[in-house]
């Protein structure tokens, strides 16, 4: 069994619960007090957790994911049972597609109440079997240092996820000792992180063989801290490189190699170069939907080189011709000492044409925006001065939509963790949550939420926990009126019927006066000459949160796009418009 | 489709058998049959699982069921090289005119009669899918009354064993931070 140090006095359940994240080196928590977890909140009364009192606990859950995006760190999050508990699945749902490490603890009812349906009953562990990496239901006092010291392993290591701790509020209560666990002993737990040295010879062979390569940086990049490596490959290979929406940061915009980002409103560049590609390297990447459309079409002359922590990737939706189990960087350092060794060796790749071809699709379709006739506000425009005037060190957050797809385009990202956003599930009401939690874990970076105007307005109430505990996060409110994505496809594929996307949020609500009642300041933006200094202004603020609401044109459109469910080949650079590649470039 | 046969050895722990339930079912994978038991380690259990997949999800489902943090090993069990059984309970009209009728495919099957009354025996019946199907198309004019079977269990020929336990690595804690 698992040895233990504690100190053997008497303590309450509670007591040992705050001790034992106290143990894990927890500082900060988002949470919401209710009966079933209140024996919790006493003993966190002295703790010198900074408990953060939140509106809404899926507040709490994104704060958070946001907390462990921009730090790295374990977030953590506290429920009460039944609908404190059910409030925090979006969160859970969403931190494990984009592998996210978070603890949830929640109150469950007493253990004999258990299964009677009792008054906030809910069976979390049960509806969060699906959602999380792991998730545990504690009656017993004893076990709660070894359960909690376990979920912030398993919430940590291998490939990250969400990990619930419910605790019944019996055991809360029950006298206990509090004894932290030395080792854990998890037999069906072992993550490998050390590739295997056949595969990365392998895939060397591959790479030098290949005469158009291109690296396809997924989000596990990010996870686990591999820029520096990623960074050292590329340049010693001088192969293209594409972030995903995810991995954006991973790699800086303002690198020559950088295609950008792939997928269904990837840059031409970056879909094109994974379309005509001989080999993929994918790092950390999971060939989701949306960045290969159609997959029986997806790059097919590509043989594929699959790193991945989890096994369970490689192969899911793409062969792969070379699979390597482990952690990114551990992968990427491997194989820069592999690599070096054939280059210094007087075998290095012939990449010249291809690299040629990238640039030139590269240069010849940039990424760009049609300026809206009447002085109207373009929202790239708004976007894009917005990550020019707060600039690469900032923290950039974003809800799910048109502006998310504008946020991922027209922000230069220069660091990893800089760019947070809810890319799996596609949560909308993401942003100004999971500012605040990466504001609290980064409390010296600026930190801006770029937010649609409907996203706004599911999550908002966190304003008043910004406001009341002092995290002052900016709010760009891209105001288009709109569901503007969803307007998007009715725009395209529904004939302009715009069934129910119209929120009329330039008329209600007033987000100057929304933004006011919350005790932050609201400045509001509706041409482009008032553009910088708004933003200037906004910057110029540090002691509230400001939220500013851009009011932007509605009928623009996100550009490029590869219409659901269909090959990566049919991209369009903007409506009705295909880009031709010189084939003979290649 | 072809039938996969999978030994899964498994923490005993609650949930964990909703947790390969809701696995299979959320993945969209069919389980054919199911059979749940201890093993020769109290903290262990064995789940044979029975799956009507191809190939290539059903190296998905060996995968997904791997990640399962409570999943200690999964073993796919060769039909060449392996036993496997069900065990049936089956009640048949039978009065005294076709009694030892009933008796005769009983003892032709090798199964056992556990009850018998005056228009009814149950009998029970073990052995591998084949031989089952046999027996229960044998009785069918018999009238079957009610029928009960388990899941297949199923083990590997030879002396070796998947259970055989490699010492389970201990993961290190950092001492309490502060």
């Amino acid at each position: 069994m698992t040895e233990q140090q504690g100190s053997g006095d008497t303590i309450t359940g509670a007591q040992s619960l705050v001790r034992s994240l106290e143990a894990a080196g927890v500082t900060d928590i988002f949470g919401i007090p209710g009966g079933a977890i209140l024996p919790a909140y006493d003993p966190l009364m002295d703790s010198s957790i900074r408990h953060i009192l939140v509106r809404h606990e899926q507040g709490a859950g994104h704060a958070a994911q946001g907390y462990a995006a921009a730090s790295g760190r374990v977030g953590v999050c506290m429920a009460t049972s039944g609908p404190g508990a059910t409030n925090l699945v979006t969160p859970l749902a969403d931190a494990h597609m984009d592998s996210v490490p978070m603890v949830a603890v929640t109150g469950q009812v007493g253990a004999a109440m258990i299964g009677t349906d009792a008054f906030q009953e809910a069976d979390i562990r049960g509806i969060t079997m699906p959602i999380t990496k792991h998730n545990f239901l504690v009656t017993d006092p004893a076990e709660i240092p070894t359960k909690i010291a376990e979920a912030f392993h398993l919430a940590s290591t291998g490939r990250p996820g969400p990990v619930l701790v419910d605790v019944a509020k019996s055991a809360l209560q029950a006298s206990t000792t509090f004894d932290w666990p030395r080792e854990l002993n998890l037999p069906g737990y072992r993550p490998v992180t050390r590739p295997h040295a056949k595969q990365i010879r392998e895939a060397a062979r591959l790479l030098l063989e290949s005469r158009k390569p291109v690296l396809y940086v997924g989000g596990g990049t990010i996870r686990s801290g591999a820029s520096k490596e990623l960074m050292i490959l590329a340049e010693l290979t001088g192969i293209p490189v594409v972030t995903t929406l995810m991995a954006r940061g991973a790699f800086p915009d303002s690198h020559p190699q950088h295609l950008g980002m792939p997928g269904m409103h990837g840059t031409v560049a970056a879909v094109a170069a994974l379309q005509k590609s001989d080999l993929i390297v994918s790092l950390g990447a999971r060939f989701d939907d949306r960045v290969t459309g159609n997959l029986d079409s997806f790059a097919p002359g590509a043989k594929v080189i699959h790193a991945d922590i989890d096994p369970a990737e490689i192969g899911k939706n793409r062969h792969a011709d070379v699979p390597i189990v482990g952690d990114v960087r551990e992968v990427l350092i491997d194989l820069i000492t592999t690599i070096r060794t054939e280059y210094d060796a007087g075998n290095s790749g012939d990449y010249e044409g291809w690299v040629a071809f990238c640039a030139g699709v590269k240069k010849q379709y940039p990424l760009g925006y049609e300026t809206p006739a009447g002085g109207a506000l373009a929202p790239q425009y708004v976007i894009e001065r917005l990550g020019l005037l707060s600039g690469p060190e900032t923290i950039y957050t974003a809800g799910v939509g048109q502006h998310q797809m504008w946020a991922a385009h027209f922000v230069r990202y220069e660091r990893p963790n800089t760019w947070l956003n809810s890319g799996g599930l596609g949560t909308m009401g993401y942003a100004v949550p999971a500012a605040m939690g990466a504001k609290v874990a980064m409390p010296d970076q600026t930190v801006w939420a770029i937010d649609g105007d409907g996203c706004f307005q599911m999550t908002n109430q966190e304003l008043a926990t910004c406001a009341i505990n002092d995290i002052p996060i900016k709010v760009a409110v891209i105001n288009n009126e709109s569901l503007g994505m969803v307007r998007q496809w009715q725009t395209l594929f529904y004939n302009e019927r715009y069934s129910n996307t119209d929120l009329h949020s330039k008329r209600i609500p007033d987000f100057v006066k929304l933004a006011d009642a919350y005790g932050c300041v609201g400045l509001a933006c509706e041409s482009p000459g008032d553009v910088d200094a708004t933003i200037q202004k906004a910057m110029e603020i540090n002691d509230v949160p400001v939220v500013v609401d851009f009011r932007v044109h509605r009928d623009a459109m996100v550009w490029p796009m590869v219409a659901a469910g269909t090959s990566n080949d049919e991209i369009k650079y903007a409506r009705d418009l295909a880009p031709q590649f010189d084939e003979d470039d290649l | 489709m072809a039938k996969h046969t999978l030994s899964v050895l498994v923490e005993d722990k609650p949930g964990v058998l909703a947790r390969i339930a809701g696995l299979f079912s959320r993945r969209g994978f069919n389980i054919e049959s199911l059979a749940v038991g201890p093993t020769e380690h109290p903290e262990i259990s064995r789940m044979t699982i029975v799956v009507n997949v191809e190939s290539s999800p059903l190296e998905q489902v060996t995968k997904q069921l791997n990640k399962l943090v409570e999943v200690i090993k999964i073993v796919e069990l060769d039909p060449n090289s392996s036993v496997n059984r069900e065990l049936v309970l089956v009640k048949v009209g039978a009065t005294a005119d076709n009694r030892s009728q009933v008796l005769d495919v009983v003892q032709l099957f090798r199964a056992k009669v556990i009850d018998v009354s005056s228009d009814a025996i149950t009998m029970q019946i073990v052995g591998n899918v084949d031989k089952i199907g046999d027996f229960l198309r044998v009785l069918e004019p018999f009238g079957i009354r009610e029928l009960v079977q388990s899941g297949m269990v199923a083990i590997g020929r030879g002396p070796r064993s998947i259970s055989e336990r490699s010492k389970p690595i201990a993961v290190p804690v950092a001492p309490p931070a502060g």
